[in-house]
């Protein structure tokens, strides 16, 4: 188990997580746990942000509107950080910490700081390079909240299925990501 | 037992992640600039695969309808992924992979889900100003699917097909673009 997989191995192994998930708990989904996160955070500060609330239907309501929203189940969350969704992601970490460590093939130091492709286009500038995933996440997540899912909450769990919202989701995502992309990195080399 | 269930099930899921490439911005970007399809290919077989044994699974009543959770299809859906996909060109991240590239080791990454705590934190601010506007309205009939579930909450496109039908025609027709397309192109 020190290498990649091919594409076959690894969508069918990738496919049987997403499914054995929904099947035994829920679907898989990460960008909620991103407000979590930061209402774990915010509740250590504000100590009126949630409350518990006998009539709300997840039993706690919010001051902010967003962790109050479908009856209190961010605001659950956030005072209960020891949970199913947070410990998901938390755990991803793990998974891949685990995936490195028996990997013969590491990831290069160059290759930790950013991606060839980019390199080749815009130089060895670090600070460029973290500026830019900055706000690539910045747009990403405050992108996923808008739609209100991510890659795996949408269009891997939505597209399994069979949610409308899923492809809808990826229609938006590949109708810029593609042009862009091409874009950006042009004149970049192939590899 | 649902916390020993997260741990296990987000374990395997950031392992598996990180062996399919796709915690490589290297490879995310090169597909999306139409040069590298190995991502394309994994996640096509992957959609479709476990679309069709999900519906099969539905259909044999072993799977637990609770666990079926459809998002709502709004105006917002398709702007968010708009925006969604400018930055994830710009990366090469989503925020799942985000997570595990930074397990992997990769220090881009980690700015990538610094801005991403700070763009979640600013729409937990601004939506209670945005949720009433037009792109909280729903559009398509909301929670809807293409094949039936059977739940009514849920309403369906191909009503009188068979979801199975549904479902596995898409699937198939998911696997076989996975299979034709190359791995690479100029």
């Amino acid at each position: 188990m020190n290498k990649k997989w091919n594409w076959l191995t690894g969508g069918l192994l990738l496919g049987l997580i997403f499914l054995l998930a929904a099947w035994i708990v829920k679907p898989i989904g990460v960008s909620t746990q991103f407000v979590i996160l930061n209402g774990i955070v915010w509740n250590l500060f504000d100590a009126d942000l949630i409350e518990n609330d006998q009539e709300a239907k997840h039993k706690h309501t919010s001051t902010n509107v967003y962790l109050n929203k479908s009856g209190g189940k961010y605001a659950k969350s956030v005072e209960n950080p020891i949970n199913y969704g947070f410990l998901f992601v938390l755990s991803m970490f793990l998974g891949s910490i685990i995936s490195n460590v028996l990997l013969k093939n590491k990831v290069t130091k160059d290759e930790r700081i950013r991606p060839k492709v980019w390199t080749e286009k815009f130089g060895q500038s670090i600070s460029k390079r973290y500026i830019f995933a900055f706000i690539g996440g910045f747009l990403v997540l405050f992108g996923a909240r808008l739609a209100g899912g991510c890659t795996s909450g949408h269009m891997m769990s939505g597209m399994m299925q069979t949610s409308l919202s899923g492809y809808l989701f990826a229609l938006g995502v590949f109708a810029i990501a593609i042009p862009f992309a091409i874009l950006v990195f042009k004149n970049s080399q192939k590899k | 037992m649902t916390i020993f269930l997260a741990i296990l099930l987000g374990t395997v899921f950031g392992f598996i992640l990180d062996r399919v490439g796709a915690s490589n911005p290297q490879k995310i970007i090169n597909m999306l600039r139409l040069k590298d399809f190995h991502l394309m290919k994994v996640l096509l077989f992957a959609i479709g695969f476990s679309s069709l044994i999900l519906f099969i699974l539905l259909s044999l009543g072993v799977v637990d309808t609770e666990h079926i959770k459809i998002k709502s299809a709004y105006t917002g859906v398709l702007i968010g992924g708009l925006i969604f996909g400018l930055g994830f060109a710009v990366s090469g991240y989503c925020p799942g992979t985000g997570v595990v590239a930074a397990g992997a080791g990769r220090k881009d990454a980690l700015f990538f889900l610094l801005g991403g705590i700070v763009g979640a934190l600013l729409f937990t601010f601004i939506f209670e100003f945005v949720e009433s506007t037009f792109l909280f309205d729903k559009i398509l009939g909301g929670k809807v699917t293409l094949a039936n579930t059977n739940i009514e909450k849920y309403p369906t496109i191909f009503e009188n097909i068979p979801a199975v039908v549904v479902a596995g025609i898409i699937s198939v027709a998911l696997i076989v673009i996975a299979f034709f397309l190359p791995k690479k192109s100029n």
